[in-house]
């Protein structure tokens, strides 16, 4: 690839190869991170991005190792730290197009810190937590979203830890975009990844990767086409929660107590289903919520999938950018000599 | 009744008090208006590690010392002439630091049995009624007391008048060494403009003081200070933080690129933020990070994007930045660390100085990690030192280390500041697209070993970077035996090869060569300079050089040193330039330290070296 833009800059119409760089993709054959790689080409390529105002941040991990398959900017960082580096690149250039590249351990382990922070303060930025519930890269250890009882090569025994909810974590940090994909549902992928792109703000996606060397399998249950339909919500906008492989289930708000409701019986129709409204912080709470594992429980709630939350809210540089604008244009350009010599002068000689 | 002043050459006050006494301010107030006179001087503030400690207590003495003359001064002095005491606390503490004949003034309401005993006086002494005080000059003044009847009729509180105190005091100093009140004045006008009852307060407190130094009978001495004989110019008072701020911004508006600040607080380096936040109309961009590592990750990806990306912090934040200034090295991006150096290890003394991070800032991180390491001398000197550290950063595309400590970050000192267009011009390009579009060689290198800057946003440049090891020149990953060793190599040779960019190293004093070469860094550039001032003047062969660059050495240092029997190295640690010069040079350098927290006084360090001489 070789040409960008014309000379007036714009953009020839780019396909998701020309997004490819030429280096050779490591991952493991059969690693979900191949499906995520394909869609954000492809979506960027719909998008009409401009490789060279695109930029692609990440930590350390299997997953963070994105950046190099992208012909874009890209800094594959320290562990963890991404959000930190993207921050300090978003305000020294807000019209970057930037992208975190993250893991499970990366994002909400070692980099848990950063994490809350970067939400916090809503740096207009894509955040992409690759979730394959284990640590890849250092070889199969249990991570902050493995489930309880796991056993790891360091938990032979089983873990004791209690597993973390990415998506009740993010709005905890008042993220004003939340949302959850999966490796394996392509156009939901990049349904998903557009719509975060078009938000201004933090856009947090969860994407479920299976990891097929270290836990394989993870999310089966929520991918494979004999138990998704069971098991599995996605979340249209206005449109009432109904779920099962013939849409004959549906959920209900029983005060704050969602309820999973069969239509077929005759108790209650689509009119009586909760419908979905992602712009209420409330009600994304509780679907934040909807967290059982429906191997263990049969009569698990549905997983959600989908954009759970968003709002508007000034992002951080553009606010940084309004104030230093405001003050030049209150106290004028500074001027250095003043500066040097500060408040209170003397003269020797 | 004024009698004739005497005149003095110079003078060592210590102003001591509780914490809430606020003799840090008159402190400050009292030196500007030393300043003013034309005096030379430096001072040294010496704070508690907590806020409020509890009142009266030896652990809540706050301290501020100033020395000033009208002779060169380097040090803010061992002994000091006059302490002001404003609690039994204050007193126990630093008795024994006023010269013998010294004059003590104290605050006699400070002495109740209740602080006598927070003091941990003896149950029954009172050190203003025993021989505590024999053979000093004494003065007792009733502060409390007069400060909250000359405020008379307001509408403030009894701990409101009482804040007073410390202007009271100040009053009557400035009485004592000749001054008017205008200066200060001034300043209360400016600083209470919109408090009028607090600002009315103040002047009346400011003008008892000064008045009862001209009635009380025992105080009628006064004294003189005649002008120093400084180079002739413009002058300001400077602290060493201050100082970093301004040559920050200096350094960025000369390169011609924004400054991003980012940073997590810890003492002493806060004032930094708080200085760079306040020039927002320079464009400068601070952001407080929520520790100190996002906060050198933050400045690294605005280095990235094309801005002067800097962060500052004390030696326990440095340890956090480890692993991010690895990566900055293996980037070869242009990044400053700022590291004002307290007490360590750990918490260590939070509040005292120490130059206690030579050896972090040389090998501190993991692999083969070489960065270039530039140091300040003294306050006013941290301007030129912070530009330096910024041209080699941008220049040579690496990350830089930029020492100071709590000595200079808080000391002040009267400096001939430059005009901005005095000071060299520094340049910067970023790459652009030269051939064809994409095919771009982020590795390529200059004649320094740089490689290019080349930021997102710019078309035909695309290309990754990261921590894994590179290939030169493509910049992709490359896990190749030969190339590893190459990459170190070259990181390291670019490094070393900054000497060829940097001043030759000079003789600050003394000789040139003979007997005894006082090779220094940092802060205790005053104590060399004071020391070496004196032999040379006994006739003693005795030479300083300090150094501003750690790393690399300045390509004549070697060849100086061996000009002179001995090297001797004083530090504010354990000895660790030592190590490094004993290492490089094969050379058998002396080690003189000090580890209390304080700077190294000048009779220990003349007697240490007299020592040497003599036995020459
Ligand atoms: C400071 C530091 N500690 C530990 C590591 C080792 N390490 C590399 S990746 C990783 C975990 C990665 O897990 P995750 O973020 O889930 O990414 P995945 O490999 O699963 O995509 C660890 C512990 C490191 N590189 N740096
Ligand atoms: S170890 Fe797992 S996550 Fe990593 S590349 Fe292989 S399959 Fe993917
Ligand atoms: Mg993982």
């Amino acid at each position: 690839m070789a040409i960008e833009s014309n000379p007036s800059g714009i953009p020839y119409t780019l396909k998701a190869k020309d997004f490819a760089t030429d280096q050779d993709v490591r991952w493991c054959p059969g690693c979900g991170d191949y499906s995520i790689l394909k869609q954000v080409q492809t979506t960027l390529a719909d998008l009409g991005k401009l490789p060279h105002e695109t930029v692609f941040v990440s930590g350390i991990g299997c997953s963070s190792r994105f950046p190099y398959y992208m012909e874009t900017y890209g800094m594959h960082s320290i562990h963890g730290r991404a959000p930190a580096f993207a921050s300090g690149l978003k305000i020294a250039n807000p019209n970057l197009s930037v992208w975190v590249i993250t893991g499970d351990g990366d994002a909400l382990s070692i980099g848990g810190n950063h994490f809350m922070h970067l939400l916090r303060r809503n740096f207009d930025l894509n955040f992409l937590l690759f979730n394959n519930q284990i640590y890849g890269l250092t070889k199969g250890q249990y991570s902050p979203t493995s489930e309880e009882h796991k056993k790891t090569p360091s938990t032979p025994f089983g873990s004791i830890d209690h597993p973390v909810n990415p998506i009740a974590l993010a709005l905890g940090c008042d993220a004003t975009f939340v949302a959850r994909t999966m490796d394996r549902d392509p156009k939901h992928m990049k349904d998903m990844l557009q719509q975060a792109d078009a938000h201004r703000g933090t856009s947090f996606i969860e994407l479920y990767q299976n990891c097929n060397i270290f836990n394989d399998g993870a999310f089966e249950v929520f991918t494979e086409k004999d138990s998704k339909p069971d098991t599995t919500l996605i979340l249209e906008q206005g449109k009432p929660l109904v779920f099962g492989k013939e849409g004959e289930k549906g959920v209900r708000l029983d005060g704050f107590t969602p309820q999973v409701v069969d239509l077929n019986t005759g108790g209650f129709t689509k009119d009586d289903l909760w419908v979905h409204d992602n712009t209420d912080h409330v009600k994304a709470g509780i679907l934040a919520r909807f967290f059982d594992n429906p191997s263990a429980n049969p009569d698990a709630l549905p997983r959600p999938f989908g954009v759970f939350y968003r709002t508007e809210r000034p992002s951080y540089e553009a606010q940084l950018h309004e104030q230093l604008d405001a003050i030049k244009g209150s106290m004028g350009e500074g001027d250095l000599d003043k500066l040097i010599a500060g408040s209170s002068t003397w003269q020797i000689g | 009744m004024a009698t004739q002043a005497q005149e003095k050459k110079s003078v060592i006050i210590k102003f001591a008090g509780d914490s809430g006494d606020g003799m840090q301010l008159t402190g400050g107030l009292f030196t500007d208006d030393t300043a003013f006179t034309g005096s030379d001087l430096s001072t040294f503030p010496d704070f508690p590690a907590e806020i409020r400690a509890p009142i009266g207590t030896l652990a809540g003495v706050s301290g501020f010392q100033l020395h000033f003359g009208s002779q060169r001064i380097f040090t803010p002095g061992d002994r000091f002439d006059v302490l002001v005491a404003m609690n039994a606390a204050a007193l126990k503490s630093n008795l024994k630091m006023v010269k013998k004949g010294g004059t003590v003034i104290l605050s006699e309401d400070g002495f109740d049995s209740k602080n006598l005993r927070l003091a941990k006086y003896e149950e029954t002494q009172n050190p203003l009624e025993d021989d505590t005080l024999e053979g000093y000059e004494v003065l007792k003044i009733q502060v409390t007391k007069m400060t909250r009847e000359s405020i008379g009729e307001s509408p403030l509180g009894t701990k409101e008048r009482d804040r007073c105190k410390n202007m009271f005091v100040l009053g009557f100093l400035l009485w004592r060494y000749s001054r008017s009140l205008d200066t200060t004045l001034k300043f209360l006008n400016a600083k209470f403009k919109s408090k009028p009852d607090i600002l009315d307060a103040n002047i009346k407190a400011l003008q008892a003081g000064y008045n009862l130094a001209d009635t009380m009978e025992l105080a009628s001495d006064r004294y003189t200070v005649a002008p120093a004989e400084l180079e002739k110019g413009s002058y300001r008072s400077i602290n060493g933080n201050d100082a970093i701020v301004l040559g920050l911004i200096v350094a960025s508006k000369k390169l011609g690129i924004p400054l991003f600040y980012g940073s997590y607080p810890i003492t002493p380096a806060s004032s930094i933020l708080h200085g760079l936040s306040k020039h927002k109309n320079f464009g400068v961009r601070t952001f407080q990070a929520e520790d100190e590592i996002a906060a050198v990750a933050s400045a690294i990806g605005a280095s990235y994007g094309g801005n002067l990306g800097v962060t500052g912090t004390s030696g326990p934040g440095l340890a956090l930045k480890g692993e991010a200034m690895g990566l900055a090295v293996m980037l070869e991006m242009p990044l400053v660390v700022i590291d004002v150096q307290r007490g360590g290890p750990s918490t260590g003394l939070p509040t005292k100085t120490e130059q206690s991070d030579l050896l972090q800032a040389m090998y501190g991180r993991n692999g083969e990690c070489p960065l270039p390491i530039v140091s300040c001398s003294r306050p006013s000197d941290c301007f030129e030192a912070a530009m330096e550290a910024c041209r080699i950063a941008v220049q040579h595309m690496t990350p830089v280390l930029l020492l100071s400590d709590g000595y200079i970050a808080n000391g002040a000192e009267p400096w001939r500041y430059p005009k901005a267009s005095d000071m060299p011009e520094m340049k910067v390009e970023f790459a652009k697209q030269n051939g064809e579009a994409n095919q771009f060689m982020p590795y390529q290198r200059d004649e320094k070993l740089a490689r290019p800057w080349a930021i997102p946003g710019t078309p035909g440049l695309l290309h990754r970077i990261g921590g894994i090891e590179k290939e030169d020149v493509t910049g992709n990953i490359s896990y190749d035996a030969a190339n590893h060793e190459h990459m170190v190599k070259t990181r390291e040779r670019k490094v070393e090869l900054i000497a060829n960019y940097i001043p030759e190293q000079k003789i600050e004093s003394g000789h040139e060569s003979g007997d005894v070469l006082l090779l220094g860094w940092g802060s205790t550039y005053g104590v060399c300079e004071s020391v070496t001032h004196i032999l040379t003047e006994m006739g003693h062969k005795v030479g300083h050089a300090h150094l501003r660059y750690l790393r690399p050495f300045p390509a004549n240092l070697e060849a100086m040193m061996r000009g002179f029997k001995t090297v001797v190295i004083p530090e504010i640690n354990n000895g660790q330039l030592v190590k490094i010069i004993r290492d490089k040079f094969l050379l058998p350098a002396v080690p003189f330290n000090k580890i209390q927290g304080t700077p190294i006084a000048h009779e220990e360090l003349f007697e240490f070296i007299l020592n040497l001489v003599d036995k020459g």
